[in-house]
């Protein structure tokens, strides 16, 4: 009965230490974009940014956007398959619409995401951690949380929210699509539809969860690569790591708000 | 003063000006102790050598030197300043008096081996770019490197890597330089160009080195004082002629690379028959 009761918090208690681990790492990042940079002469390396929000926003965008039209095309063609059942098939461009904006653009752009950048970053900490850049730049007095996680961080917040409103509007062109060639539904008719359903907070909605995820997957994937251990092989495991756990963290990150804006 | 004249006859040479003194430094990593109470001073100016096998604690002495691993117990002086006592923004202070070269270079692979040097001077110096890009010239011309200004660390060499790791090691004029086993993975020539580097840089910009090695002919080519370890442990300590004969079986074992005697071939603690047949 006791083992049983240890093993329980043994396990809860190795979730609550990775969860403080990242809190301590966004602690940190917030000091260095609001405190360090007006205390001392440290301040946010700019051009290291908008070279991470290239890499983040824009050479995401075409796997992103194939995606994207592809999920709303079989997001019109399920719904519309179900609706034809009961005749409403003028439905599809509201359902279509709600459904990409709220949960599948935040979600899915957030995914990808992880899977393209948030790797690539805990490959590359993680590598830097192995040839002993970290060590060199520790020794050289710079730190790593402010010379290499705040760039991703800002870039990643920035681009994450503006790619899952591409990502949303991709995505309903995807449910067009099949609304103006396949259910007959006229182009301005199925647009009209889509504003009516959609309401402006759910924008919001979808904009909150976006920013959230951005967050989420930069910490994980700057902690990841900053904890690496041993050769190679740590950095595969870390960068394995680091989208599993991406992905988990969007998913529980996803059902709070969905939660508070139920 | 007097202490100092007493040195010069006892050595014949410079008083001894003590730049870092270690007092019983011990690390340990669970109950295995990697370096068990080590006591010794490391003169301004000279090289100092820190020899040893491989797995015998230098790469963890070297990161302790430089607070890059907290101790367990014990202190690092640097002049009169305890490092083991200061917090990371203390440690930055100490931290700019000295450069270290890695044992791989670790460059920036991200930028070009001029943006590498120039990186601590664009950092902590608020020194024009006209000036930083002479410096960066000035510092790569020192290692022979300095028409490969523009190029990608991941476009040269490893024995290229080190010299520009050397030249960014020594960018703020600092006055200790750390060089981790600067002849690994090196051949024979480009190892001596690196010693000769070692030596110039000591001479000229008047620094004191300190290296971690296992290499013996390169050791024996740049120390003025050696400092040989094995298992947590100071086993020999002095001018590189006093450790040459040092009866020590353990150090003459290390110096002249046999693979077995004092120092077992066998690290196996049971016997290997019943290992095999597994019986205890």
């Amino acid at each position: 009965m006791s083992t049983a009761h240890q093993s329980i918090w043994v396990r809860l208690g190795k979730p609550a230490a990775y969860t403080g681990k990242l809190t301590i790492l966004f602690l940190q990042v917030l000091r260095w974009i609001f405190i360090e940079p007006f205390r001392s002469r440290k301040g946010i390396r700019r051009i290291a940014t908008v070279d991470h929000m290239v890499e983040t926003g824009i050479r995401t965008m075409p796997t992103l956007f194939l995606i994207m039209f592809l999920v709303g095309l079989i997001l019109a063609m399920q719904t519309a398959n179900q609706l034809k059942q009961f005749g409403t098939t003028e439905f599809v461009p509201g359902l279509v619409g709600v459904a990409i904006v709220k949960e599948f653009g935040p979600l899915l752009t957030a995914i990808i995401v992880a899977a393209r950048v948030g790797a690539a970053i805990t490959a590359e900490l993680g590598t830097m951690v192995v040839s002993e850049e970290i060590m060199a730049l520790e020794t050289m007095a710079l730190r790593p949380v402010q010379f290499l996680v705040v760039p991703r961080f800002i870039a990643m917040l920035i681009c994450v929210p503006a790619l899952t409103i591409m990502a949303d509007v991709v995505g309903m062109a995807g449910g067009f699509f099949l609304g103006i060639t396949n259910l007959n539904i006229l182009p301005i008719e199925y647009i009209n539809n889509s504003l009516n359903y959609t309401d402006f907070s759910d924008v919001i909605e979808g904009f909150a969860k976006s920013l959230a995820f951005g967050g989420v997957v930069s910490i994980i994937s700057c902690h990841e690569g900053l904890s690496v251990e041993g050769g190679a092989e740590g950095v595969g495991a870390a960068t394995t790591k680091s989208v599993v756990s991406s992905i988990l963290f969007i998913i529980l990150t996803d059902l709070m708000f969905t939660i508070v804006f139920y | 003063m007097e202490h100092a004249a007493e040195n010069i006859s006892q050595n014949g040479s410079d008083a001894p000006d003590v730049i870092i003194r270690v007092r019983n430094l011990v690390k340990k990593f669970g109950p295995r102790a990697v370096a068990d109470g080590y006591s010794f001073d490391i003169e301004r100016g000279k090289t100092t050598v820190i020899m040893g096998g491989s797995g015998c604690g230098k790469s963890t002495l070297l990161k302790m030197l430089v607070g890059f691993l907290p101790v367990t117990s014990g202190d690092i002086y640097y002049d009169d300043l305890n490092i083991t006592q200061l917090n990371d923004d203390e440690m930055d202070t100490i931290r700019r008096r000295f450069g270290i070269l890695f044992q791989y270079g670790a460059l920036f692979n991200s930028m070009t081996v001029g943006d590498n040097v120039a990186l601590p001077l664009r950092e902590h110096t608020k020194l024009d770019e006209k000036i930083i890009q002479m410096m960066v010239k000035m510092k790569l011309e020192l290692v022979g490197l300095r028409s490969f200004e523009d190029l990608m660390p991941s476009q040269i060499s490893g024995g290229m890597k080190k010299r520009v790791g050397l030249a960014r090691a020594i960018a703020l004029d600092p006055e200790i330089v750390y060089y981790d086993e600067p002849s690994a993975g090196l051949d024979p020539i480009t190892s001596a160009v690196v010693d000769e580097l070692i030596m110039k840089i000591t001479s000229t910009l008047k620094v004191t080195s300190i290296v971690v090695t296992h290499h013996m002919d390169s050791a024996f080519r740049i120390a003025d004082h050696m400092i040989m370890l094995d298992r947590g442990k100071i086993i020999s300590e002095g001018t590189p002629q006093q450790i040459r004969n040092d009866p020590n079986p353990m150090v003459q074992q290390f110096i002249n690379g046999e693979p077995d005697g004092a120092v077992p071939l066998n690290q196996t603690a049971d016997s290997y028959i019943s290992d095999l047949l597994g019986v205890k």
